[in-house]
């Protein structure tokens, strides 16, 4: 836990392009969380996608180009918060990696030490859940893939949801495997995402939850829409949503 | 056949989907019990992979050595710049020996080369004596995993190829237990381990110092094939150097337990030349043959990482794309994320049929990878190569540009996904595709309102 004195006031907030366009209640859920714990948030209205698409579906020029626009819109922020792991992990582990040096490895490195993904940021302030009683349900995590391995978000996520009484929340069999999102591979190959995302939900739901809650809204969105297809009884909500105390959706 | 298509046909295959169910509780279970029980998996997985590296930046030197003490040491050292010239090599041998049955260890540059299927060719009666291979081979199958090259099977499936090729056995035998059958392959293998000219094994080190091969297996069978036939053919390719038995200690440390979750392998054996006159076994002839097959070319790209892999395999059994659809849909040698990362670099024309789209950057693979190689940032290379030489669907591609367009320029973003929204929540049947339902967005995108 930090003390006061070395906590930024005024953050910055890369709301990404899944959930501003998708899920824009849990962005929403995002800038009232850390407003009520005394940030003042700003938005970029420059803003669009960090690039992953491209980084990981093979377009590497487009990908560098938008990293650049983020580093960028980002250069005078003290800290700079992404609602989801695998867009944190994009900041804070690729953007170097696009950044050859002697182009922006500089700039890179400066963003990349000051992004944290949403629930890493919550638990190093040590913010505290705007919902203090949970009644909404059963509820499971699950972890996307890069806020296992690149974002310290897992830990953080549990540790933050831990201080709302009454939810308790549960452990889904073979967590630490991938849900088959991926990306521009849900596209690629859709039939082997849509494998995966069964096997997912199989151990997600084998617990007994009502409610599956995680911190990558790509992860989500793949899941839910998998869900809804199959007219599953198991509802979607971003950690963003569910510790501002919003209702499942 | 595209990656696609032949990753559709495996899931499709109830028989090889029950085999595959066994993959997690069996492999990933069993290597994470162990590296949770050994306190020195980090630090030893720092240490090999530094020493590979190192012998890989200085690699002429230590392959120098190691064919200097390799021959003072009566074995002879052959260099194969690619698959052609090795199985050349390997087929001169045997003739010149007057060989004609040949019993085989397992080994993947031998599949790689493709060198069984030379030999038969040839003239030669080859029989793999790998219990894995062994069942393959009577398939005519490829291996689908590179340590558990039958993983794709079921018992049944196995039993009733026994049944059919050992055909001398009586037909009502009790095959119902996987003891039966290896005791079945063990009496047939034994006669041919007896009768066998020549026998050919892999390596997984060569070790420069002594100018010694490595090998471990679990049944044994390597040292029957390198001890009783007069004549012993090492395959390797040339990353498997290490500089000393130091080094291949921490390989074999960290081999089993990624590979298997044993401490060690059942039989660790190392070869060091031809019989001397005070021993009671081995080969009398010995030769070591180094296939190089594009790796050089590898040093000094990213790609070198590649040459560091100790194909312990532990990378398919992690990979959700591995588990889900078994090594054959990758359809080549090497599966799974090496396969991914490896099998492009050595040969490019593998970008093109779609295997290094089999890959949902987890990183799952390099979270577990012995040998530190950063699995998904050398696929990730391969797309980028992919792109660029114009590979992959028009849709896709055009699809790209498309975002890569709207991405620069905010006002018009705002605008498309402003109306993507209103068309989801206007027209639901839109939101219905390939199995999939989206949720219609709960009102405009976030950037839109946030500016009131
Ligand atoms: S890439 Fe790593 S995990 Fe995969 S087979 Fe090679 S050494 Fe093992």
């Amino acid at each position: 836990m930090s003390s006061r004195l070395d906590t930024p006031r005024r953050v910055g907030l890369l709301v990404t392009c899944l959930m501003d366009a998708m899920r824009p209640a849990a962005a929403f859920a995002t800038v009232r969380l850390l407003e009520a714990a005394g940030f003042t948030v700003d938005v970029p209205r420059a803003q669009t996608c960090c690039g992953q698409p491209g980084y990981n579906g093979a377009d590497e020029q487009t990908a560098r180009a938008l990293a650049r626009r983020v580093m960028e819109m980002f250069a005078d922020h003290e800290a700079v918060i992404v609602p989801s792991g695998s867009c944190a992990g994009m900041l804070i582990h690729h953007y170097p990696k696009l950044c050859a040096p002697g182009t922006a490895e500089h700039a890179a490195a400066a963003l990349a030490a000051k992004t944290s993904e949403l629930c890493a940021f919550l638990h190093r302030h040590d913010v505290q859940p705007l919902e203090k009683r949970w009644r909404g349900g059963k509820v499971v995590w699950h972890d996307s893939c890069a806020s296992l391995r690149e974002s310290s978000t897992a830990e953080a996520a549990r540790a933050v949801l831990g201080k709302i009484d009454g939810l308790d929340l549960m452990e889904a069999a073979e967590a630490e495997s991938c849900c088959g999102f991926g990306g521009l591979f849900a596209v690629k190959l859709p039939e082997l995402s849509l494998e995966l995302a069964d096997r997912k939900i199989a151990a997600l739901m084998a617990t007994g939850a009502d409610i599956v809650c995680g911190p990558d809204p790509g992860c989500l969105l793949h899941l839910e829409s998998r869900i809804r297809a199959r007219d599953l009884p198991l509802r979607v909500m971003h950690v963003a949503e569910l510790l501002a105390g919003e209702a499942p959706s | 056949m595209s990656f696609r298509a032949r990753s559709r046909a495996a899931l499709a295959d109830a028989a090889l989907q029950k085999a595959l169910a066994n993959v997690p509780p069996g492999f990933v279970a069993k290597r994470a019990r162990a590296v949770a029980a050994w306190a020195d998996f980090e630090s030893v997985r720092k240490t090999a992979a530094a020493h590979k590296r190192a012998v890989l930046a200085d690699l002429e030197t230590h392959l120098a050595r190691f064919t200097e003490r390799a021959e003072a040491a009566g074995a002879r050292v052959h260099r194969a710049a690619n698959a052609g010239r090795a199985r050349a090599v390997i087929t001169g041998i045997l003739r010149r020996a007057g060989a004609r049955a040949v019993v085989k260890g397992k080994s993947m540059v031998s599949e790689e080369i493709d060198l069984t299927a030379a030999l038969e060719e040839a003239g030669f009666a080859v029989t793999e004596t790998d219990l894995g291979e062994y069942i393959i081979q009577l398939r005519h199958e490829r291996p689908s995993h590179i340590i558990a090259p039958a993983v794709h099977l079921s018992r049944e499936q196995i039993a009733a190829d026994f049944l059919n090729a050992h055909d001398d056995l009586p037909p009502d035998r009790d095959m119902a237990d996987n003891a039966a059958l290896v005791e079945e392959a063990r009496a047939v293998l034994r006669q041919r381990f007896c009768a066998a000219d020549a026998g050919i094994i892999g390596a997984n080190a060569l070790i420069a110092e002594t100018g010694t091969t490595m090998l471990v297996t679990n049944e044994g069978n390597g040292d029957l094939c390198a001890n009783l036939p007069r004549l012993l053919i090492v395959i390797a390719s040339i990353e498997k150097l290490v500089v000393d038995f130091a080094g291949a200690a921490n390989l074999i440390r960290l081999l089993a337990r990624s590979a298997t979750g044993q401490e060690i392998s059942v039989y660790t054996s190392f070869f060091t030349g031809v019989r001397r006159d005070d021993e009671a076994g081995g080969p009398e002839e010995m030769h070591i043959v180094l296939l190089d097959n594009g790796r050089r070319a590898l040093l000094g790209t990213p790609f070198s990482d590649m040459l560091a892999c100790i194909r312990c395999g532990a990378c398919l059994n992690h990979c959700p794309v591995f588990q889900a659809v078994g090594g054959h849909a990758y359809g080549d040698v090497y599966p799974g994320p090496m396969g991914l990362a490896l099998q492009p670099a050595l040969k490019p024309a593998a970008l093109e049929d779609g295997i290094i789209e089999g890959c949902t950057m987890c990183g799952r693979c390099a979270e577990v990878c012995p040998m530190l190689i950063p699995l998904p940032d050398l696929i990730r290379q391969h797309r980028f190569r992919a792109h660029e030489k114009g590979y992959g669907a028009r849709a896709v591609r055009g699809g790209l540009r498309l975002w890569a367009w709207l991405a620069a320029r905010p006002a018009a973003y705002r605008l498309a996904t402003r109306l993507g929204g209103w068309l989801l929540r206007r027209f639901p049947m839109l939101a219905r595709a390939r199995g999939r339902k989206l949720p219609a967005p709960a009102g405009a995108p976030f950037m839109v309102r946030r500016r009131s």
